[in-house]
């Protein structure tokens, strides 16, 4: 009775939330609808959908022994409760994309964005991530490149391992260039952020040498030092000869950048990459919860419209019409292929019962996904001249605060220079003109929800503890895709030549680290010195190819469904995978094809290269247009990859439920054999 | 009165200590000897210092970070 009764409950909140939303058009609404919208909707999907899909789809046994128990070692394979995996998978997968991805899309209104994050979870993303969870518990823990091996065939292996290999490439380019505008010419972030340096290495000594695995007092005293580096930044800023110090434009920015990253993947991960791990977790935990209660405390009006008038293609931020980009755009927060790889590697070697993966999977990617809802309110609070005036590049609305507040203010989004001005002063910055990215107006979003609750008067404070957060958040992304990355290519080395193969040979590790940070630096270095920011060009990639991923990832769950005999619940997964396969196919196809230069790769380059013949640029433009000309190319390159990846996926597990249909001979399941489980509940470790 | 209440805060102190260390993995080496002394009591047992270091080898050979 109770149950039903929450659910009753549960669907009129939801109901009358989405309507309040709905109603108010044409006036400022509440954050409050929002949320309350968001959460009734991902508790009904998971009360629900996910039980539904958990027991009829999936058909979970929890009376049957997973991986962890079976292959039981204390160490990698450990029953652990569910309350502490669903801990280590949130963490796991919340990444900077949430933050990034809606802050961006928030130039179509509030309204787009915010539906796709809700429903594209609650449909998409936490399926995905429940049933490859339970696809890689039965077999084993089982990586998705494996899986899609074993189940589809090689070529369906191959592409996934090009494909992520790709994909990190993408984006640690697009993920170093967010902290390079957050950094440049902000001697306060930039110190602060060379700071968590030491700090991270200081924690690795200390848990490496004097106090081995004794993770709490390692957290506990880097994140003092790295908050403390917060506030000594705001002293340093002040010091006239200390802050020209660390005064740098974004190129030197980009390059050190570069140089971090590549000796972060060559040193010893307990030196610099797990301590960095352990700082970025806690204050990740630490500020999403933090960020919650303060948008419940403060309860803001957003200021954007419902949707805005560049659903028409025209947006500052990056081109391209409402459908597909917005589904594009937001990736992480509504389905995120990469959360495939997590799903299908640490996590499933910890689930005690098969039960578990409806909370783990299901629910952590819930989390995530209100996570994106947050960035988006904290996005739309802003005064849209505001939010357009710090997300778009100089190359689009003018290069001085003149011509920049005129600009906007055009569009329909009144700004004034002397606004901007004291907001810049307020948040202890010289500037917020042009700094693209999403991650410094996320900044200004959090320090004025912070600020509000918590006291208005550490504005600059608020303001670069949020930057600091983003970039600790955003390097660890880094060091650790790169260092995965060399992984991987040294996996792919080692058939042209095997030592290149081992992972333990050191002129191996320089090379492959080397290949690997040089591939994802030059995309780097083009996008820093693209006049119109780089991420309108970047962010689109990244979304693509995360969704292709993602794509592939249905495509094995599908396969598998259709393989087991369960054809008709297909649709679950097929679904979403219909879905992304229209969205990537026509936001490539639009990359490609479409004329107007402010959308296709093609057409940009081919503009670009008649105006440099033409002299129609200025000189400083046209030093750099020989080498943007060739990017936008590559960039149309690398899109009928990842396309073609994607498709070639599809066609692979369409051949393999033709055959299955048909009742030709398959590949036999790789799922281990039941066993019964004899775990005694309460003696898993957690308990 | 003043007793039982402090038992009572310590106890659930102590809880809640326990939970976070089994969330953060301070206490990953002491599940690892009960698991070693439960099913491998004949075996050699890795140090302190050992398992930490292998722990992290494993962690940080996969994919395990997200976007």
């Amino acid at each position: 009775m109770m149950r039903r009764l929450s659910a009753v409950v549960l669907a009129l909140g939801g109901g009358i939330a989405l309507g309040g939303i709905a109603l108010q058009r044409h006036e400022p609404i509440n954050a409050l609808w929002i949320i309350t919208a968001a959460v009734c909707i991902y508790l009904l999907g998971y009360r629900f959908y996910a039980a539904w899909i958990a027991t009829r789809v999936l058909l979970v046994d929890p009376s049957r022994a997973t991986p962890a128990e079976r292959l039981n070692n204390g160490r990698d394979f450990l029953p652990t409760h569910r309350a502490i995996v669903f801990g280590h998978h949130f963490a796991a997968i919340a990444g900077p994309g949430p933050l990034v991805g809606p802050t961006l899309a928030a130039q179509f209104g509030y309204l787009p964005g915010t539906l796709w994050i809700i429903i594209g979870a609650a449909l998409g993303g936490c399926v995905q991530d429940m049933t490859i969870l339970l696809l890689s518990t039965r077999r084993d823990g089982r990586s998705l490149g494996q899986m899609a091996r074993d189940e589809l065939g090689p070529l369906g292996g191959f592409a996934a391992l090009i494909g992520t290999l790709l994909i990190l490439i993408v984006l640690s380019a697009v993920l170093g260039l967010v902290i390079v505008n957050a950094m440049k010419h902000s001697p306060w972030a930039t110190s602060t952020v060379a700071a968590t340096i030491p700090a991270a290495i200081l924690v690795g000594l200390y848990l490496r040498l004097w106090r081995p695995g004794r993770v709490l007092e390692g957290s506990v005293i880097g994140v003092s030092l790295v908050l403390l580096a917060v506030v000594a930044g705001g002293w340093l800023d002040h010091q006239p000869q200390l802050r020209n110090a660390f005064d740098y434009a974004a190129l030197p920015i980009a390059a050190a950048i570069v140089i971090y990253a590549w000796v972060a993947a060559i040193l010893p991960v307990w030196l610099l990459l797990a301590p960095r791990d352990y700082l970025s977790t806690f204050l990740k935990l630490g500020t999403v919860a933090l960020l919650a209660v303060a948008i419940v405390l403060t309860h803001p009006q957003l200021k954007m419209p419902a949707v805005t008038r560049f659903i028409d293609g025209s947006g500052p931020l990056f081109g391209g019409a409402l459908f597909p980009f917005v589904f594009i755009t937001i990736a992480c927060g509504a389905i995120s292929g990469f959360h495939a790889l997590v799903a299908s590697g640490t996590t499933p070697k910890l689930i005690s019962n098969e039960a578990d993966v409806r909370l783990v999977g299901y629910g952590s990617m819930a989390l995530e996904s209100f996570v994106a809802i947050m960035a988006m309110i904290a996005a739309t609070l802003l005064d849209p001249g505001v939010y357009f005036a710090i997300n778009t590049g100089a190359g689009i609305v003018g290069a001085t605060p003149e011509a920049a507040v005129q600009t906007i203010s055009g569009w329909g989004f009144p700004v004034t220079a002397q606004q901007m001005q004291s907001l810049a002063q307020s948040v202890g910055e010289h500037t917020l003109f042009a700094r693209t990215g999403g991650a410094p107006s996320l900044a200004v979003g959090m320090a004025s929800i912070f600020g509000s609750g918590f006291g208005r008067s550490l504005g600059a404070i608020w303001y670069h503890f949020a930057i600091m957060f983003e970039v600790v958040f955003i390097l660890t992304t880094l060091d650790a895709g790169t260092r995965v990355g060399r992984f991987m290519l040294q996996d792919l080395l080692g058939h042209v030549w095997v030592p290149l193969g081992r992972t333990s040979w050191y002129p191996s590790v320089l090379f492959a680290s080397t290949l690997l940070v040089a591939a994802w630096g030059y995309f780097l270095y083009v996008g820093v010195i693209d006049p119109n920011g780089g991420v309108n060009i970047l962010w689109p990639l990244f979304g693509i190819a995360n969704q292709m991923l993602a794509a592939i990832a249905l495509s094995v769950a599908t396969g598998i469904l259709i393989k087991s005999g369960r054809a008709r619940y297909a649709l679950v997964t097929l679904a979403p995978l219909a879905w992304l396969a229209i969205v990537t196919t026509s936001a490539a196809w639009q990359k490609i094809v479409s004329p107007d230069p402010h959308t296709g790769f093609l057409a940009a380059a081919g503009d670009l290269a008649t105006r440099l013949a033409a002299g129609a640029l200025s000189a400083e433009r046209a030093a750099v247009a020989p080498q943007l000309i060739f990017n936008q190319r590559l960039d149309a390159v690398l899109t009928v990859l990842f396309t073609a990846i994607l498709w070639i996926v599809i066609l692979d597990m369409g051949r393999v439920c033709v055959r299955r249909l048909r009742g030709l001979p398959l590949r036999s399941s790789s799922e281990a054999p039941y066993r019964q489980s004899q775990l005694p509940g309460p003696a898993l470790a957690g308990q | 009165m003043s007793r039982p209440f402090g038992a009572r805060a310590r106890r659930r102190l102590g809880a809640l200590w326990r939970v976070l260390c089994a969330v953060s993995g301070d206490d990953a080496y002491e599940r690892y000897r009960a698991h070693h002394a439960a099913t491998h009591a004949g075996e050699p047992l890795m140090s302190r210092r050992e398992f930490c270091a292998d722990a992290e080898r494993r962690k940080w050979s996969g994919v395990n970070r997200c976007c």
